[in-house]
C-alpha cells in the first residue's frame, strides 16, 4: 500500500519526538516510523527481582548484547568504545540516566576560541529559547545560579537529593576549591505535567517505571499523539526514495509483519541519531546519489564523535547510598573550558555517579580484583557494598574524518538491510584529557575520604553519545546540512538528531539534540511558503 | 519469594557442575548466614539468566568436567575437593577467561537477588518499584562557596 503524507519523520526517539510535537501545530499530516515498539513501563526491569540481570540482557545498552528484534547489529570490532542505544518509542532516552545539561556558549565557537575543529553555524543565544522550551516539555530538576553557565529563567523542580554520596563528594570538591553544582537532570522531583515524582528507584538506566524520568515516550509523545501525529511502530526503513528532480519522495520500509511498504512524503526528516542516520543515508543509493543520499560532501558517516568516558570510583569506610536514588546528583565543570596550561584543548565534565546496586558491586569488585572468588568473598563484598561512589569524566571529542560509520559488507539486520560498521580511534587529545580526568577525580575522591580508587579509561561500553556524522555547516563542501538542518543536496530532506553536531562539547547531548530539533522545526514553520527554495 | 523458578535447561549432571563452580565463585558462609551461589534455587536462577540458549554455559561446564577428569583420573568437577578443586578453578579462570567471567556474572546476578542474601545484607527482599527508596537531602549549605565564585564560562561575543 502506498500513502502520501506531508511530513515523514524517521525515528521516534529524542529528536523525532520533539520534531513531531513542534510540527503538529501546523495540522499537517505527520507520520513517524519507528523500528521499535511502544514502551510499557510496567514491564521495565525495576518491577522484578531480576532487574539487574535484565540490564545485562534485554535492557543492555549495547544493541549487540541486547539483540532484540527491534535492534540492528553494529560491527564495532574496530572501536575501543562500544555503542549504547535503544530502539523503541523514546529511543535512547528510555535508557539514559537523564543528565540534561546545556552546551556552553564556547561549545559553539571551538575554532574561533581554541583553533580546533569548526565553529557551529548557530550559537548559544539562538538555541537558548529552545533549550528552555525543551526543558519545560521534559521536566528538569536542578538549581539556578550555576557560575559555569549563563543565567537562565528555565523552570526546574528542586534538585535531586545529595544523599550521603553527594554530600561526601561535595565536601571533597569544597576542600579543593573546585566547582560543583546540582545536575540539571530530566528527572522530576515533584509532580509535573501529569507525571509522578521520582521515588529513587535507582534503576534509571533500565527505563523508569515511575515515569519520573523524562524519556520522550512520556514527555513529547503523549502531546504529539493528542495533536494528531501518527506514530507507526515496528516499521524499519530500508531507504529514502528520490524522484528524478533529486527531491526525496518518501521511504520504503518493512512493517511489523516483515512486509515491504512504501510511504510518500513531501518532507522527510531523519531522526535516527549518529549511527542510524548515516546508515540510512548510505543505504539510500540511487543513480542520482550513487554515494548515498545527501552525500555530495562525502561527509555522511564521517567525523563520528563519542564522548570518551573515564570511570573513577572510590571505596569509603562510611556508608553511601548504594543503589537507591538516581545515578546523577551533582556535576563538576572546573575543567570544562580550555586552559593553555594543560596539554590538551577543550575539556570535560565530571558527573557524579551515586553508587552501585548489589550485583554490580560484586561485578565491579571482581573485575578490579577487590572481591575474590571463594574464600574471602563475603568479607570483601561487605567492604564495598554501599561504600562505593564516584564519577565519570565526560570528555569532549573533536571531529576527525577517519572516525566513521560505513556499511558493513556482510552484516545485515533482521530485514536484510546492511548494518553499520564503525571505525574509531581515540585521539591524542582525548587520551590526555581522559588521563587528566582520572587524576583529578582521584584527587576529589581522596579529598572526600576514599581509601581505595578504581578506574577504567576509556570506558568500553560508554558509547552513549553518537554525534557528528551528518554535520551542520554553511559550506556544502564541508557539511551535510545547512544552518537550519536542511540537506545541502536534497531540499526537502532534514536531519535533526545528534549526527548534525558540528562538535560534541563535553556534556551529555540530549538537551541539545532536542533543542536543535525544536529550532529546526521552527525554521521549517517560518519558511513553509518557500521551504524548498 | 524468588523469581527463579524457571524450568531448568540443564540435565542433572550439568546442574551439579554448575552448582559446584557457582559455590567456587561465592561459597556458603555460616559466619554471614548465607548460602553459596551453588544453592539449588540460586543455580536455577543462573540457568534462567543464561536465557533460552544456554549453549555457551553448557560448553563451559563441559570444559570444567574435562579439566577435572584430566586432573583427577576421570573425576567430575563436582567431585573435586581441596587442592584439586582449587587447581582446576585456577586453570579454568586462566585458560578460559571469557567463560569464567560469564559464570561469575551469572552467579552474582542470581545470588545478589536471593531473599536470604538480601536479608543478610540488611535489604528488603523486593524489587525497586513500586515502593522506591528514601534518600536524604543532604547539606545544601555546602553549595554556598560555589555560589560566591565568579563565572567560569567563556563569553563568545
Amino acid at each position: 500500500m502506498e500513502d502520501t503524507v506531508d511530513v515523514l519523520i524517521i525515528g521516534a526517539g529524542a529528536s523525532g519526538a520533539a520534531m513531531a510535537w513542534s510540527l503538529a501545530e501546523t495540522k499537517m499530516h505527520i507520520v513517524c516510523l519507528e523500528q521499535g515498539g511502544l514502551m510499557n513501563p510496567s514491564a521495565y526491569p525495576s518491577s522484578g527481582r531480576n532487574w539487574e540481570a535484565r540490564t545485562q540482557s534485554d535492557y543492555a545498552t549495547n544493541p549487540n548484547v541486547r539483540g532484540l528484534a527491534a535492534d540492528y547489529p553494529i560491527n564495532e570490532d574496530n572501536s575501543p568504545i562500544k555503542v549504547a542505544n535503544f530502539n523503541g518509542v523514546g529511543g535512547g532516552t528510555v535508557l539514559f540516566a537523564g543528565h540534561f545539561p546545556r552546551f556552553h556558549p564556547s561549545d559553539f565557537r571551538v575554532k574561533s576560541l581554541d583553533g580546533v575543529a569548526d565553529d557551529w553555524p548557530i550559537d548559544y543565544k539562538q538555541l537558548a529559547p529552545y533549550y528552555a522550551e525543551n526543558e519545560r516539555m521534559t521536566g528538569v530538576a536542578g538549581a539556578p545560579g550555576d557560575p559555569a553557565y549563563p543565567q537562565d529563567n528555565a523552570h526546574r523542580t528542586p534538585p535531586l537529593p545529595l544523599g550521603n554520596a553527594g554530600e561526601a563528594l561535595a565536601n571533597g570538591f569544597n576542600k579543593l576549591g573546585w566547582h560543583w553544582w546540582p545536575s540539571d537532570t530530566a528527572i522530576i522531583t515533584e509532580e509535573y505535567d501529569g507525571r509522578a515524582q521520582c521515588i529513587n528507584l535507582g534503576a534509571c538506566g533500565a527505563g523508569c517505571a515511575q515515569g519520573a524520568k523524562g524519556s520522550s515516550d512520556v514527555t513529547y509523545w503523549p502531546h504529539a499523539l493528542r495533536a494528531g501525529v501518527e506514530l507507526r511502530t515496528r516499521c524499519r526503513v530500508r531507504e529514502i526514495t528520490v524522484g528524478e528532480d533529486g527531491m526525496a519522495t518518501g521511504a520504503i520500509y518493512y512493517d511489523g509483519n516483515g512486509e515491504e511498504q512504501c510511504i510518500r512524503a513531501h518532507v522527510v526528516v531523519m531522526a535516527c541519531n549518529g549511527i542510524g542516520t548515516p546508515r540510512l543515508l548510505l543505504n539510500s543509493k540511487s543513480s542520482l546519489f550513487p554515494d548515498g543520499l545527501a552525500n555530495s560532501s562525502g561527509l555522511v558517516g564521517k567525523n563520528l564523535m563519542f564522548h570518551p568516558y573515564a570511570w573513577i570510583q572510590g571505596i569509603f569506610e562510611e556508608e553511601m547510598d548504594g543503589h537507591a536514588g538516581p545515578f546523577k546528583a551533582i556535576r563538576c565543570q572546573e575543567f570544562y573550558e580550555t586552559d593553555p596550561d594543560r596539554d590538551f584543548v577543550r575539556g570535560y565534565t565530571l558527573e557524579i555517579q551515586r553508587g552501585a546496586p548489589p550485583v554490580r558491586t560484586a561485578q565491579i569488585g571482581m573485575r578490579h580484583g577487590r572481591i575474590p572468588w571463594g574464600e574471602g568473598h563475603h568479607e570483601a563484598y561487605r567492604k564495598m557494598f554501599k561504600r562505593v561512589t564516584g564519577m565519570v569524566a565526560v570528555c569532549e571529542d573533536l571531529p576527525e574524518e577517519h572516525n566513521t560509520v560505513t556499511l558493513d559488507p556482510d552484516l545485515k539486520d533482521g530485514d536484510g538491510i546492511p548494518a553499520p560498521k564503525i571505525d574509531y580511534t581515540l585521539s591524542e587529545n582525548s587520551e590526555k584529557m581522559l588521563a587528566h580526568g582520572v587524576e583529578r577525580a582521584s584527587e576529589i575522591l581522596r579529598a572526600a575520604g576514599a581509601y581505595d580508587i578504581l578506574s577504567e579509561s576509556p570506558l568500553a561500553y560508554g558509547g552513549w553519545h553518537l554525534m557528528g556524522t551528518a554535520r551542520m555547516g554553511l559550506d556544502p563542501a564541508r557539511s551535510v546540512v545547512n544552518e537550519w538542518g536542511r540537506s545541502h543536496d536534497v531540499k526537502n530532506l532534514f536531519v535533526v538528531d545528534g549526527s548534525i553536531f558540528t562538535t560534541s562539547a563535553g556534556v551529555n547531548p540530549t538537551n541539545t539534540i532536542q533543542a536543535l530539533a525544536l529550532y529546526v522545526a521552527d525554521q521549517m514553520k517560518s519558511r513553509l511558503a518557500n521551504l524548498f527554495d | 519469594m524468588n523469581d527463579t523458578n524457571a524450568e531448568t535447561a540443564l540435565d542433572a549432571a550439568a546442574m551439579r557442575t554448575l552448582s559446584a563452580i557457582a559455590d567456587a565463585v561465592i561459597p556458603p558462609s555460616d559466619a554471614y548466614g548465607v548460602p553459596g551461589a551453588g544453592d539449588p534455587a540460586i543455580a536455577a536462577g543462573m540457568v534462567e539468566d543464561a536465557g533460552g540458549d544456554p549453549g555457551r554455559l553448557l560448553g563451559a561446564l563441559q570444559a570444567l568436567d574435562e579439566m577435572a577428569a584430566a586432573t583427577v583420573d576421570g573425576a567430575a568437577f563436582a567431585d573435586l575437593e581441596g587442592e584439586a578443586l582449587a587447581s582446576v578453578v585456577a586453570a579454568f579462570r586462566a585458560e578460559r577467561k571469557g567463560e569464567a567471567n560469564m559464570i561469575a556474572n551469572l552467579a552474582t546476578q542470581a545470588y545478589y537477588r536471593d531473599d536470604r542474601v538480601m536479608t543478610a545484607l540488611g535489604l528488603e527482599p523486593r524489587p525497586p518499584f513500586p515502593v522506591g527508596y528514601e534518600i536524604r537531602q543532604g547539606d545544601w549549605s555546602l553549595l554556598d562557596p560555589v555560589r560566591r565564585r565568579p563565572r567560569l564560562y567563556r563569553e563568545t561575543e
